[in-house]
């Protein structure tokens, strides 16, 4: 009852300005027109304006429903036009008719809330003793209305503008004669789709998302080494047209994209161009309604779609990875506007992709792999043994980046369930498809020399130079097993399974990088 | 009116201004290799050349760790306090 109350200036129905605290014992009422009790102690309150001594401001949240008021009730008490809301927002407003009543220098001395009979007899017993009202004609009790503010989408943009707002990024503002999608394309904002507008409100609305501080520091993006707060991601998020719940997952990709391990400096520079690959595991996946099923790779569902493109909207935006800038790639890649899956978990006989890289089968991660290119199709239909299907993916796997290209490195299986059923007739593991595509892969050196036929493979001088038995020596088509990343993911229909491949691997070019998704 | 905020990391965009130009080439001058293949055969051609026409500056030779992320910060610390001048051999 001694909180200094926040100070404000309003005009009233005739442009008079009106401030608070005004030197003098006064009351403040806030009302909406809207409000039959409002309108129920709209007497009550001109009766209070009318004690000498005691100033009331009638705050209205709204320009016809104070002329409403006023003329209606015939009001002597100023009606100060709030309908901006702010003052009703610095007043944290839940229910109107709220009236406060305040001392000389604005200090809360009583207030009341809504109508209850013996509450407001005891306010004008304390605050206006001398006014005469027939009680009598006045029910015991009404109950309040909501305020303006409390409606989610006023709440949302006076939230944003308050001075205790969470947002920090700086706010561009677009004349009403521009267009607001053509200004964002002029910016260079968007990857060449249409955007969602970052508003102040949908930022805020993202934020609630994840619990992380707004202004904490999630990454450094290069290449203009910028840093990339959970904001500006949030910022990158809407363009993406992501949803809240999708931001953990967003962010946690930021965060492995930037480490020195992922190297997306390089991935995005790469005149090979290459993309990240991003693949969800865990409960996220269901809560977020994730695609791991039919078209799973492809278009149609907004999570996937819009995740993968706000972690490549933020390295454009925020780190400034843009084509013909720092991004070289020869032919570009479509998996640079998106490619984002998750894993269908439930339908593999095999541990996740997560659990294989040491995290619990219940936590929900992410991992990134730098690929230059894929999904390319490997069609297989008539294979009945696990042995030969094996055969048939490391057969067409070969054919990544170059024929005569052996000990690459990571690529993405992408195995179907169909597939996977073949594979079960005899409990193939991961680790025996990876062994037989490395059997089938494997060529004597001397097959991989360069020659008439093709100037790619081992350098002819080089091979000129190695004994017979080096020359007999077997190169599979990865450097290890490990480097064949198994993922299991599709429809139930259909014998088909796919692959992605590298870009430069190891710790001169890229590396997976996992990260744990703050799932709330 | 319509607001939004801004998605990018807010540097202003400003022309940069190259910086003056000295009237000749004196003291010592680096040859960076980003480490692209072939880029040491086009620095050691352009270090002979220069060799043989500016006898009097010397050339120190460096060479970042891979061509696909930016120069550490060491190296780009020893350039810039060793040297006056820098030229960078870009790729293949």
């Amino acid at each position: 009852m001694s909180a200094l109350l926040p100070a404000f200036s309003l005009q009233d129905l005739d442009g008079r300005s009106h401030t608070f605290p005004r030197g003098t014992k006064s009351v403040v009422c806030f009302v909406k027109e809207d409000c039959p009790t409002c309108n129920l102690v709209m007497p009550l309150i001109d009766a209070l304006h009318g004690e000498s001594g005691l100033g009331v401001l009638v705050t209205g949240q709204t320009v016809d429903g104070n002329q409403v008021l006023a003329r209606r009730h015939a009001l002597n008490a100023p009606v100060l036009d709030d309908s901006e809301l702010t003052v009703s927002f610095a007043y944290d407003v839940e229910t109107v008719p709220l009236v406060i009543a305040a001392d000389h220098e604005g200090v809360e001395a009583d207030r009341l809330v809504g109508f209850d009979k013996n509450e407001w007899r005891a306010f004008f017993e304390r605050h206006a003793a001398g006014a005469t009202v027939d009680w009598d004609a006045y029910p015991d009790w009404r109950p309040g209305c909501g305020s303006l503010t409390q409606d989610p989408i006023i709440g949302e943009r006076l939230r944003a503008a308050s001075e205790n707002s969470p947002l920090s990024a700086r706010r561009v503002e677009i004349a009403p004669h521009d267009d607001v999608h053509e200004f964002m394309f002029d910016q260079g904002f968007s990857d060449g789709l249409p955007i969602v507008p970052p508003t102040p409100e949908r930022v805020l609305r993202m934020l609630e998302g994840t619990s992380r501080d707004p202004q904490s520091l999630v990454a450094t993006i290069p290449p203009n080494l910028a840093p990339a707060t959970v904001e500006k991601i949030a910022v990158n998020a809407v363009l993406a047209g992501c949803r809240p719940e999708y931001l953990p997952v967003v962010i946690a990709a930021i965060e492995a994209a930037c480490t020195d391990t992922f190297n997306v400096h390089g991935v995005m520079a790469t005149t090979m161009g290459a993309s990240p690959v991003m693949v969800v595991n865990g409960p996220i996946r269901q809560r977020i309604g994730m695609n791991m099923g039919l078209s799973a790779l492809g278009q149609g569902n907004r999570a996937n779609a819009t995740i993968g493109r706000a972690v490549r909207l933020a390295l454009r935006n925020v780190g400034g990875a843009r084509p013909g800038g720092t991004e070289r790639s020869t032919l570009g890649n479509p998996m640079k506007y998106s490619m984002c899956f998750a894993e269908w978990e439930e339908r593999s006989p095999w541990p996740a992709l997560h659990v294989e890289r040491g995290f619990d089968a219940g936590e929900s991660v992410v991992t990134l792999f730098a690929m230059t290119g894929g999904p390319s199709l490997i069609v297989d239909q008539t294979s009945r043994a696990a042995r030969q299907l094996a055969g048939s993916f490391g057969m067409s796997m070969e054919s990544a980046h170059n024929v005569r290209a052996h000990n690459m490195g990571d690529c993405i299986l992408v195995v179907s369930p169909e597939h996977i059923d073949t594979l079960r007739t005899e409990n193939y593991t991961k680790a025996d498809v990876r062994n037989r595509i490395q059997e089938v892969t494997s060529r004597r050196l001397r097959e991989l020399v360069a020659d008439a036929r093709s100037g790619a493979g081992l350098d002819p001088a080089l091979a000129a130079g190695m004994p017979a038995d080096k020359l007999d020596s077997l190169a599979p088509k990865f450097s290890s097993p490990g480097n064949i990343h198994l993922v299991v993911a599709g429809s139930e229909a259909g014998k088909f399974s796919a692959f992605f491949h590298g870009w430069a691997s190891g710790p001169r070019g890229s590396m997976p990088v996992s990260r744990k998704i703050d799932d709330p | 009116m319509t607001t939004i905020m801004d998605p990018t990391d807010e540097r202003v965009p400003v022309a940069r201004a190259i910086s003056p130009r000295p009237p000749e080439i004196t003291g010592t001058l680096a040859l960076l290799d980003i480490s692209k293949p072939r880029g040491n055969v086009l620095l050691d051609r352009l270090e002979e050349l220069l060799r043989e026409r500016l006898p009097d500056v010397a050339v120190n030779r460096y060479a970042k760790p891979t061509f696909t992320k930016p120069a550490p910060r060491v190296l780009r610390h020893e350039i810039k306090n060793d040297n006056d001048f820098v030229i960078e051999a870009l790729a293949d």
